[in-house]
């Protein structure tokens, strides 16, 4: 043991001399030099070996290194390259010299000089290649620097003749990121380099590396970016290397074409092996389309994706793509279209739909006939119909795109992207069917079209059946039968798929309302009205019907002539369904029946101003309440609340404003309410019950604040203030009457430590606010802040309480546009009086549908509870691949909760509801708090005020009936 | 002058029995071995004897390339090695070695036991046969020996189906065998590099068709199949076991699955579950949508389609059968073709090529009464649908291989002499190339320049390119040197090297000549006038004025004598080494222009 004693000791003590023995060494060097840049030296010095260098440069580079000590660093480095033999440590020493300008507040222009010189002297390509790359990340921060600039241009041209791809690269890269923007400067040299810089670009598209060819491309891609106009005569030579035998030099060229065709859309460039001229526009688009059926996967995605902006494209050459057969030269298309497209269907290629139709006629002008040239001829048939699904969506993002500037492009493509519908991959299905819908505006649907649209109904995707009924809302149907066609596929689906209901609904009702007069016809056999027999009354519980009324409903919207043929019991349901289901079923003027026709008229628009500017009077009455007595004060906010409450039911575009406004008024009535007690007068040990009352009325406040800083999008900063400061109020309150009713001293210098405390994170948080704050509690706060600070807990609470009572009511400034996230579970129903029986101890999946209205992020922040009857909650997660989004604003969860629990006699409901998790770290007041001061506050910061979290509830709550049964033994 | 010699067998102007000979460089290399569909006696086999008469086969050619399971690219395979006999390498993919002798197997069954042939080939003979065949990798480069190469290329078609690039040297052909451009339910699009052969051997199958977008054949399909079943009718389609079955079957699964049908469908047994198995197993080879959902579920395990029984052609109601041959010459589908011909609620759908010959072909021809097998005469009632489900491609497929293969010639087979004659002349004008389509047993010819590589001393390389500007390695240049061929190899070397290998004294080669010019003056003024006379015209060149009197430009030299008879005549002696031959020549023909008359 004391063996063992010793020997430890001496190890410690051989350990502290070695350190001391650094430490000299480095205390002695600190002198002259910066710390970081000694211990480098240091470590360089020591190493024997290039390995050794390696390992203490890399060790280096892992810690940041303060910007005042950038430039000793660097000579030290630089002495050390000019000293190594070992390629790779110069080259680790090139690349940390790079790293290092990169330093923020370092101004690299001091190291340039070094860094050319040492180009001078390289014989390694690897190492020149590097320091290339330090000086571009140098050039790149001097970019202000014509100089610079013009010297750093000097270089890289003087190395594009090495021998190595590498550095011929960097090259090339540095021209692209340098090379001088400045168009018509005022010095000549200044246009002269502007020319050269492109030739010099240009000279190495014909490199004969290919990665210096891309490279090339992608200098004047750069160029390009900066804002350098790229000279058309660039053109030929891209068109080039279309061809290029390496995928990354095509792909990288097409972009080129595809940028110049956007800078001279209108030039006209020859046809070779023809004296015709054509648009540079159209020659691009056809040698894009052509590029669609490269060999390359890669670079068809890229040709199939930028076809889609070269909206410019002549139509007739647009239409070409779209057609595979029509392989005719320019001089045809201009004179007969339809003639030619006939002959060349019926005539010398066969569909391969028939037998023997492809049996060779007579010829026809074979030299109109061009298999290859016409690029633009069938690109999309082929994009669509490619091997990998990243083209075919390529594709039909592209084809989106088009038809969207194009509106009889758009009537042609129809076609093909109907027969997408059937893709095998789902994604492309779906994407297809969203294109769609972006283009419906422009299209009107042929029966033959829509039959095969709705075979999609069945699907059992449900994405991409909601994705279908939403294109079914903006399709324009040509036809009565295809009205009727639309309705009994979507019943069918109805039945299929119960789940859809809602969607299908929603469907109904803009197809009714789109197309009134073909729905006019139907109307007697949809409701199966006779002239003469009274046919039995419908179900009224029926989806399916309400499914056709919804559908009738709207159509007669705009059809006066409809509720004619409605019968008794029709307009019975319709004043039903128009309660039930207001949002599907719209306000109806029905002749002679006045008790259905609503208080707001079916106009909305006039309505809008004065319920806006009714908003307006009531908070602006409730604003300049400090002039009135406590009692009518009280009153008048209780009205304007409830004012607010109606109002928001009333307008749904107003709610969000209203109820923000009532809730933080509610707020304030509570703070009144709360001050008003008696309790402040009177002894405290008297008064516990009306103190519980305040200490409620803090709680809610809280609660409500913290409602209103995450329940609500839109809320901008001024707002969060006017919360935060309401909530700092609820503390104050918390902390009085705390302090009323505890005895002894001890527990309230801590409270007012942490209030204290919380009043600075306020103050730092919203520094930029305050002078908004005059008068408010905060304001008056901080004036008394130094005296806070030195009094005593019980003196603080007596200033505490003053304060707060003489405080203004802060007005709480409203935002443009505010919504409050709203939360609707569509599934489970909560009607069912089936229990859902499973065995006790197993897992049962409830299937969980529901929208979101509002909801920032909601794949981090919505949570589900689950309630059972014995008290016990539980939360669940769901996966961020259960939200969909199906529009903006718009969240859709559809996921599984798995309930579980031991047995039960009977079976019993439990409540299922949706939470909106926040905490108080992700508030946008704290984010800004944690950004700017991060580095010296951190600590400082209580971690209360960073750790709440807490969940709101934002649904309402559906009872599901369930029954864990116990598990029945099996015989042993 | 080295050719590619390229003679078919079969295939050539037809379609059935590829067979094509090729010899590039010296190597005989024999493309597929399949046997014709429409003949039963000895015209269904290539006529092997082409090759030789009596000697072996294995001497004769190098190697033997299989480039899909067809028969009627394979079907001769046994025939060929054990019966005709042939013992070198048989080279095809994986699947291909794995599903040929399966069809091979059925193919004996039928000509055998069915049609009670004698002297064919027995099951051992296949698996003799399959003894003798190499499996290879698609891009996998296989030395068949020192010189002569092969590489696999993917060409959809049918699962394993692979392009051959056969390269020796410098010397490449690519034969496609079937391919397919654009992909399908099961298999990929054929895809080739840029490897620029000599030589393009591909098929034409529909050199004169474009067809529409696979998905209007799909919808079409569907829709008329749907249909017949809905009105209680049976659908037949006939199919070979392999290739387009699985992709239908994938098809009309999905179909059924989404639509929720309930009717039936049969496959005729025994190859199916074979050949599924084999399908399951290569996912490698399908595409990129059975690839990536394999793990989940594989699409080839089939829910609606079961195995069919023959009792099951007289059940009551709808039903869907696939059943082979495919060109309804033989077996299973043409005996269900007699059962059902006769109701008109009935459909055939023919979803591929039919050869001439075949019931197939007739009814789609359009004939209504059929003459079978002992003077029957069957009258056709039932709908006949042809679908292009083929998976060839379409003319503009083809023309899509060759921009992606850059071939310098190519060479159609596997098609209708017709039809091939317009693709031909499509070729010959879009790509500028020329385009051969020979029949059966001719032979095409075609001169290749392969190039020969030369070693060059680096001396003597880093001194020429030092000579000239910037080296720009793309453009060709002249260089001087000396070229060796010794022991089978070349070398360039500088002169000097080449003399002291050789043992060679070094000798001068110098031209003179002599160039009268009537002058009167003084020998040493006329040079002046010389030398100020060439100084004006030759900028570009050094011209020195010697102070012994003679002029240098360049090299040459010039110096002028006096002739001893006639004062008033000049002779300039001009010389030059053979290097200068260029410039001295010009200089001779300058002078013997006269000088320019003189202002003083």
């Amino acid at each position: 043991m004391a063996a063992h004693l010793k020997k430890r000791v001496y190890e410690e003590f051989t350990k502290v001399v070695q350190q001391q023995h650094e430490e000299i060494s480095a205390k002695k060097l600190r002198l002259t030099k910066p710390s970081k840049s000694a211990a480098l030296h240091v470590d360089l010095c020591k190493a024997t070996s290039p390995a050794d260098a390696l390992q203490y440069l890399l060790q280096f580079a892992r810690k940041p290194v303060e910007a005042e000590s950038v430039e000793g660093v660097v000579r030290i480095l630089l002495e050390h390259y000019y000293k190594e033999n070992d390629a790779s440590v110069r080259l680790k020493i090139a690349s940390l010299l790079g790293l290092l300008s990169k330093t923020a507040g370092f101004s690299p222009d001091c190291i340039m000089d070094d860094a050319i010189n040492t180009l001078q002297n390289e014989k390694s390509h690897q190492v020149l290649a590097q320091l290339l790359d330090t000086l571009l990340v140098i050039g790149m921060k001097l970019t202000e620097n014509p100089a610079v600039r013009m010297r750093l241009l000097d270089v890289a041209c003087k190395y594009l003749t090495d021998s190595s791809h590498g550095v011929r690269n960097k090259c090339l890269q540095l021209i692209g990121y340098l090379g001088s923007v400045e168009k018509g400067a005022t010095k000549e040299t200044e246009s002269l380099v502007t020319k050269d810089v492109q030739k010099i670009i240009g000279d190495h598209f014909n490199d004969q590396d290919p990665r210096v060819r891309s490279a090339a491309i992608k200098a004047m891609l750069q160029l390009h970016e900066r804002g350098l106009k790229l000279q058309q005569t660039i053109y030929s030579q891209a068109c080039k290397l279309l061809s290029d035998d390496y995928e990354q030099v095509r792909s990288a060229a097409v972009q080129l074409i595809w940028v110049l065709s956007q800078l001279y859309p209108e030039s006209i460039v020859p046809i070779p092996s023809s004296n015709e001229e054509i648009r540079l526009v159209d020659d691009a688009f056809g040698k894009i389309c052509h590029m669609v059926s490269d060999g390359s996967w890669v670079v068809r995605v890229q040709a199939a994706k930028l076809l889609g902006s070269m909206q410019q494209v002549s139509s007739h050459f647009l239409e070409q793509t779209l057609d595979k057969k029509l392989m005719s030269d320019l001089r045809r298309k201009r004179t007969a279209h339809e003639r030619a497209k006939e002959l060349y269907s019926s005539g010398e290629f066969s569909s391969g739909r028939k037998w023997g139709d492809d049996a060779p006629k007579e010829e026809v002008d074979t030299g109109a006939v061009n298999l290859i040239e016409s690029g633009a001829c069938g690109a999309f048939v082929h994009g669509l119909e490619d091997e990998m699904y990243e083209v075919r969506i390529a594709a039909v993002e592209a084809l989106c795109m088009l038809a969207q500037s194009s509106p009889s492009f758009a009537e042609k493509c129809l076609d093909f992207l109907v027969d997408m519908f059937n893709d095998e991959i789902e994604e492309v299905r779906l994407q297809s069917i969203h294109t769609m819908r972006k283009i419906s505006n422009n299209i009107t649907l042929r029966e033959d079209q829509l039959d095969t649209v709705l075979a999609v109904l069945e699907d059992s995707s449900r994405d991409i059946r909601e994705a279908l009924h939403e294109l079914l809302c903006c399709t324009n149907v040509s036809t009565k039968e295809g009205i009727h066609l639309a309705l009994v596929e979507l019943l069918k689906n109805l039945t299929k798929y119960p789940t859809d209901r809602e969607s299908i609904w929603k469907c109904l009702k803009f197809l009714g309302s789109r197309h009134p007069t073909l729905v006019l016809p139907l109307v007697p056999e949809l409701l199966s009205t006779h002239p003469f027999f009274d046919t039995p009354e419908p179900d009224m519980d029926d989806p399916a019907y309400i499914a056709v009324l919804v559908l009738i409903f709207n159509a007669a919207k705009t059809c006066p002539t409809m509720p004619a043929l409605f019968s008794d019991h029709t307009f019975r349901h319709y004043a039903y369904l128009r309660d039930s289901l207001s949002h599907l079923v719209p306000p109806l003027r029905l002749p002679g029946r006045k008790l259905v026709s609503s208080p707001v008229s079916p106009s909305v628009t006039p309505h809008e101003d004065p319920s806006q500017q009714f908003l307006q009077q009531c908070l602006e009455r409730v604003y300049n309440l400090q002039h009135l007595d406590p009692q009518s004060t009280q009153e008048l906010l209780e009205f304007t609340i409830r004012d607010l409450q109606r109002l928001g039911e009333l307008q749904s575009e107003l709610a969000g404003v209203a109820d923000f406004s009532a809730a933080y008024l509610r707020c304030q009535l509570l703070l009144i309410k709360a001050l008003q007690e008696k309790l402040w007068n009177v002894a405290a040990p008297l008064y516990l019950k009306q103190n519980a009352l305040a200490s409620a009325a803090a709680k809610q406040i809280m609660e409500e604040t913290y409602k209103m800083e995450f329940m609500y999008s839109g809320v901008e900063n001024r707002q969060v203030v006017t919360i935060h400061h309401m909530r700092l109020q609820a503390k104050a309150l918390q902390l009085i009457v705390t302090a009323r009713t505890t005895r002894g001293v001890e527990p309230l210098f801590g409270m007012c430590e942490n209030f204290l405390q919380e009043v600075d994170s306020f103050q730092r948080c919203f520094i930029s606010e305050l002078p908004h704050m005059q008068d408010s509690f905060v304001d008056k706060l901080l004036d008394l802040m130094p005296r806070l600070v030195t009094s005593k807990p019980s003196e603080a609470v007596k200033i505490l309480q003053t304060t707060l009572r003489q405080s203004t009511f802060l007005h709480l400034p409203l935002p443009e546009q505010i919504h409050k996230a709203t939360a609707t579970i569509i599934e489970p129903a909560g009607e069912s009086d089936n229990p859902l029986r499973f065995t006790s101890g197993l897992v049962v999946a409830l299937d969980v549908d529901a929208t979101l209205e509002h909801v920032q992020d909601p794949q981090s922040t919505v949570k589900v509870q689950v309630l059972y009857p014995d008290g016990q909650a539980q939360l669940i997660h769901p996966k961020p691949a259960d939200f969909r989004n199906p529009g903006p604003g718009r969240h859709r969860l559809i996921t599984q909760i798995y309930l579980s629990h031991t047995a039960w006699t009977e079976p019993c409901q439990i409540e299922v509801r949706l939470l909106l998790a926040y905490n108080s770290n992700r508030s946008k007041a704290s984010t800004r708090l944690s950004k700017s001061t991060w580095i010296d506050s951190m600590e400082a910061v209580p971690p209360s005020e960073y750790g709440i979290e807490g969940t709101i509830p934002f649904s309402k709550s559906v009872k599901v009936y369930i029954m864990p049964k116990p598990a029945r033994r099996a015989l042993v | 002058m080295p050719e590619i010699k390229v003679t078919p067998l079969g295939a050539g102007q037809d379609v059935g029995r590829s067979c094509i000979l090729v010899s590039i460089a010296g190597k005989n290399v024999m493309l597929d071995c399949g046997m014709h569909m429409g003949y039963n006696d000895d015209r269904r086999f290539p006529d092997f004897s082409y090759i030789t008469q009596n000697g072996r086969l294995t001497d004769f050619l190098d190697c033997v390339i299989i480039s899909h399971f067809h028969l009627d690219h394979c079907g001769a395979l046994p025939y060929f090695s054990e019966m005709v006999g042939y013992d070198g390498p048989i080279y095809m993919t994986h699947p291909t070695k794995a599903i040929c002798p399966i069809l091979l197997e059925d193919y004996r069954k039928i000509t055998v036991d069915k049609k009670g042939e004698t002297n064919f080939f027995t099951s051992q003979m296949i698996k003799d046969c399959m003894k003798k065949v190499v499996a290879v990798h698609l891009h996998q480069t296989v030395q068949v020996d020192d010189e002569l190469e092969i590489k696999a290329y993917y060409a959809g078609h049918v699962l394993g189906a692979a392009m051959f690039q056969i390269r020796v040297g410098s010397e490449s052909v690519v034969y496609t065998g079937d391919y397919n451009m654009t992909p399908d339910r099961h298999l990929g699009a054929a895809w080739i590099d840029k490897c620029r052969p000599d030589l393009l051997i591909s098929e034409s199958t529909y050199a004169t068709t474009i067809r529409d977008s696979k998905r209007c054949r799909e919808r079409d399909f569907l829709k008329k199949v749907h249909e017949t079943v809905e009105r209680g009718g049976k659908v037949l389609i006939p199919v070979f076991a392999l290739g387009r079955a699985q992709e239908l079957c994938i098809l009309l699964e999905t179909f059924w699955e989404r639509m929720n049908l309930k009717a039936p469908i049969y496959f005729s047994m025994g190859l199916t579950e074979k050949a599924n198995h084999y399908y399951k197993l290569f996912i490698t080879w399908t595409n990129q949508k059975i690839r990536k959902t394999f793990v989940q579920r594989n699409m080839f395990e089939f829910k609606h389609i079961k195995a069919f029984d023959r009792a099951f052609a007289d059940n009551p109601g709808p039903m869907v059968v696939f059943a082979t041959p495919g060109m309804l010459h033989a077996g299973q589908s043409l005996q269900i073709f007699r059962k059902w011909a006769g109701n008109e609620k009935n459909m055939v759908i023919m979803p591929g090529y039919c050869v001439q010959g075949t019931v197939g072909h007739k009814i789609l021809s359009g004939q209504r009464k059929l003459e079978m097998e002992g003077r029957q005469i069957l009258e056709v009632k039932m709908q006949v649908e042809y679908m292009s489900f083929s998976a060839h491609a379409d003319a503009k497929g083809i023309m899509q291989l060759i921009r992606q293969a850059e071939p310098r010639s190519v060479l159609l087979v596997h098609g209708e002499a017709k039809k091939m004659e317009f693709l031909k002349q499509k070729i010959e004008q879009e790509f500028h190339v020329n385009c051969y389509m020979p029949a059966n047993g001719e032979t095409t010819t075609l001169f290749t320049s392969p190039n020969i590589p030369v070693d060059i001393s680096l001396g003597l390389l880093k001194r020429e390119t030092a000579i000239g500007l910037v080296p720009d390695s793309k453009k060709p240049k002249l260089m001087h040197g000396t070229l060796i061929m010794k022991d089978n190899s070349f070398r360039l070397v500088s002169p000097e090297q080449a003399l002291k290998e050789l043992g060679l004294g070094e000798h001068q080669l110098r031209f003179t000549c002599r160039v009268h010019i009537q002058d009167p003056r003084k020998e040493h003024e006329m040079v002046l006038r010389v030398y100020n006379h060439l100084k004006g015209i030759l900028k570009d060149y050094s011209v020195q004025h010697l102070p012994d009197g003679s002029i240098m430009v360049e090299s040459i030299l010039i110096q002028a004598t006096a002739q001893s008879e006639d004062q008033g005549t000049k002779v300039l002696l001009v010389s030059w080494t053979y290097q200068d031959e260029e410039l001295g020549s010009y200089l001779t023909s300058l002078l013997k222009k006269g000088l320019p008359p003189t202002t003083t």
